[in-house]
């Protein structure tokens, strides 16, 4: 199996998808001649031209509305945001259009949109350009959240949007898109709605997505060394959520810890706590804890900023509450 | 909201419960605390209480009825709230853990979770996670014996695994692991006389504590290596020391038999800790402390109140605790600490006549002494036949624990004490 970096599988995805669909297109700032702000698109302007490869002025709610037109129009647009802090400015478009046309059109109106781009806090880019938007995306119905972690995962869950009928909102990260892994060639679809363990443990259940997984495997390496078994679940796709692997994992180990990039106050890690609480409460034998970002904006200072994110130490930490070792 | 009253497990071994009596009728007003209905346990009659506000309805039990624990027995609705308007806390899964073969005792707190969450503080409430509640009553663990190990007094599940590895510490020592507590089998001090109605024969349903006796016997005898030793003590000193004591007592009290022997034994258990000790599957508990447990003949069965540290504690001390003791058992008042923990047991038989008898072993105890009536009898005192009140005691040992020579030096020991009361400071 080769191995890619995940900004290369995202690329693979695109390309094999344009390649299969041609209602398939890709808009967004520098994603033509610039080949994307982190490359994603790299050589797609020049196999499917510019009529397939659009790039468009600095105006996001523009062309996010343009992508929901096209989507109306029986194409299958795939609008990338530099990053999901200008998306921001796009909201209107998903969350009023894209979310709710087909529910208000009786049904009549599929909206098979996906809009993509990295989310979250990157380094020392200050408080309005670190910021992790799953749970405001996560909260609306009519919209699927995917949050891939690694490069085979990046691949299959693209083309599961691409392939989706529905708005499915990509969430990337600036400080994945180098990182590698193996990834299947080809037909690689991973299903939208599907939790991944990726270590297997039996003390205290890691539930965590995206960037998170990186220091969620780290912390369980340390807490291998401290002879604590720790699983590590990666949620992948936020809406819908994955109940049952969940809440097995948390039936198998009795103890959890959710990490995000996000904030504490009505993250996704509360929306994973709701589970299982509600799912696996004769099987909890600790409340469950959660290590998100600090309740602040993120700071600009390197210090400040590290002091902020969720880290390898903070979930170890938590883990060993949930265990009561500390 | 409407609140499900289940019958609860009101001892630590509790499977079943038969209502005794309604204290509350249907449609009267209830309040959380309040006693609904005296249930019979497999030990004795206990209160059941309200767990939330409100107007009790659906009164689906009789008095006199016998329900496994867990069984939906009435609801509590606010007043104005019609039953069935609002579904009844999710049904707890009772029916199959109550049949199951392993002993069983749901835990109060963990069996009315509804009413839990909506009542006020209470400091008796157990802090259990849910998922200790739910091995303790997979476990038939009595989560208020348990002392938690996690935040605020938090019992959590290490708590419960290491109560199943036997290891010290997490249980109280003053009333410990109540899965493993038997009665010490005797027989019922009054046997109905043969009526003559006809009949050739007559058959009663076993009560509770009937069963449970029954159940326990079987895990004594037969699966426990009993080996018996049997010692006759001369008595005189005794006697003539307890006569002594009681006269200088005068009105303020009077010491018994019983009394001395229970703390003879207590005492020489200090000096032999090897008997004073619980047959744990992979290890032996010795127990530094030494809890009497005296076994009660009561209506219909019997039961072994406990004395805790009945070393330490004066004679008079002793023999007020064991009368209120045996008080308490035979009105079935006794309330669970009080027959739990006992480190090792005394039975006696003396006041029916019984020269000598053996007395089954109370696991995880591992012995026991049956003591005999003292009586007169010629005895060869420095080549002179003279009369002298004697009194045999028969000790059962369990041979995992104790070997014949250790028993033998502990019953030496006790002996000494009774035949020399002034051994007793030593």
């Amino acid at each position: 199996m080769p191995t890619l970096t995940y900004r290369d599988a995202l690329n693979q995805a695109l390309r094999e998808e344009m390649q299969r669909d041609p209602s398939v297109f890709l808009m967004g700032e520098e994603v033509g001649v610039y080949q994307g702000a982190y490359k994603v698109s790299r050589g797609l302007l020049e196999e499917f031209g510019p009529m397939r490869v659009v790039d468009t002025p600095i105006a996001e709610l523009g062309f996010a509305g343009v992508g929901v037109g096209a989507a109306m129009a029986g194409l299958r647009p795939v609008i990338e945001f530099m990053t999901w802090n200008f998306a921001v400015l796009a909201l209107d478009q998903i969350v009023n259009s894209a979310a709710k046309i087909l529910y208000e059109s009786g049904g009549q109106v599929p909206i098979p949109i996906v809009f993509r781009g990295p989310n979250g806090a990157a380094l020392q880019l200050a408080a309005q350009h670190s910021q992790a938007w799953e749970s405001w995306l996560a909260h609306i119905p009519g919209l699927k959240v995917v949050a891939p972690a690694t490069p085979a995962d990046a691949k299959g869950l693209l083309k599961a949007a691409i392939r989706d009928d529905n708005p499915v909102i990509v969430l990337e990260g600036e400080m994945l898109y180098n990182t590698k892994g193996d990834v299947p060639e080809g037909e690689h679809v991973v299903p939208i709605g599907k939790a991944d363990v990726k270590r297997a443990g039996t003390d205290v259940t890691l539930i965590c997505h995206s960037k998170t997984v990186v220091p969620a495997l780290k912390a369980a390496e340390q807490l291998q060394e401290q002879g604590v078994s720790a699983e590590v679940v990666d949620l992948r796709s936020l809406r819908p959520m994955d109940e049952e692997t969940l809440v097995a994992s948390v039936v198998k180990t009795n103890r959890c810890v959710v990490a995000e990039e996000g904030w504490p106050h009505c993250g996704i890690g509360a929306q994973v706590v709701d589970i299982i609480q509600r799912e696996a409460f004769d099987s909890l034998d600790a409340p469950v804890l959660r290590v998100t970002q600090a309740d602040v904006p993120m700071p600009y200072n390197k210090q400040l900023e590290r002091a902020a994110k969720p880290s390898p130490e903070k979930i170890v930490a938590a883990a060993r509450r949930v265990c009561y070792l500390d | 909201m409407a609140t499900t009253v289940f019958m609860e497990a009101l001892s630590p071994t509790m499977e079943e419960g038969r209502l005794v009596k309604w204290h509350k009728r249907e449609g009267d007003a209830v309040q959380v605390g309040e006693t609904l209905a005296e249930v019979e346990t497999d030990k004795a009659i206990m209160d059941l209480q309200a767990r939330a506000d409100g107007i009790l309805r659906q009164v689906a039990v009789a008095e006199g009825q016998t329900v496994p624990v867990g069984k939906e027995i009435a609801v509590i609705v606010a007043p104005g709230e019609t039953v069935g308007a609002t579904p009844a806390p999710a049904p707890r899964p009772a029916p199959a853990s109550v049949s199951g073969s392993g002993e069983r005792g749901a835990v109060p707190s963990a069996t009315v979770p509804a009413a839990a969450a909506v009542a006020p503080a209470d400091a008796t409430r157990v802090k259990a996670s849910p998922l200790a509640k739910r091995m303790a009553k997979e476990a038939g663990v009595d989560l208020k014996l348990l002392q938690g190990s996690g935040p605020g007094g938090r019992v959590v599940k290490q708590d419960l695994e290491s109560l199943g590895r036997g290891e010290t510490g997490e249980v109280r020592s003053a009333a410990p692991q109540p899965t493993v507590r038997r009665e010490v089998p005797l027989p019922s001090p009054v046997s109905p006389g043969v009526v003559g109605s006809g009949a050739a024969y007559e058959d009663v349903p076993l009560t509770q504590i009937r069963k449970t006796i029954a159940k326990r016997l079987a895990t004594s005898l037969g699966p426990v290596p009993h080996f018996f030793l049997t010692t006759e003590v001369d008595m005189e000193r005794a006697a003539e020391a307890r006569d002594a004591l009681n006269r200088q007592l005068g009105d303020r009290g009077k010491v018994s038999f019983n009394d001395v022997i229970l703390k003879a034994t207590a005492l020489a258990l200090t000096k032999h800790r090897a008997c004073n000790a619980w047959f744990q599957e992979d290890h032996i508990r010795y127990w530094n402390e030494v809890h009497i447990g005296m076994a009660v003949a009561v209506e219909d069965g019997l039961i072994t109140p406990v004395i805790r540290n009945a070393d330490v504690k004066p004679l008079l001390e002793i023999g007020r605790e064991a009368g209120d003791l045996a008080d308490k058992a035979r009105s079935r008042r006794l309330q669970p600490h009080e027959y739990t923990g006992s480190t090792f047991s005394v039975s006696n038989l003396g006041m029916f006549d019984i020269d000598q008898f053996t007395a089954v072993i109370n696991p995880p105890e591992a012995g026991i002494i049956a003591v005999g009536s003292i009586m007169q009898k010629p005895v060869v005192v420095d080549a002179t036949v003279l009369p002298r009140r004697r009194m045999r005691i028969t000790m059962s040992c369990d041979h995992r624990v104790i070997d014949g020579a250790t028993g033998a030096g502990f019953l030496k020991t006790l002996k000494e004490m009774l035949e020399n009361p002034l051994a007793m400071l030593l």
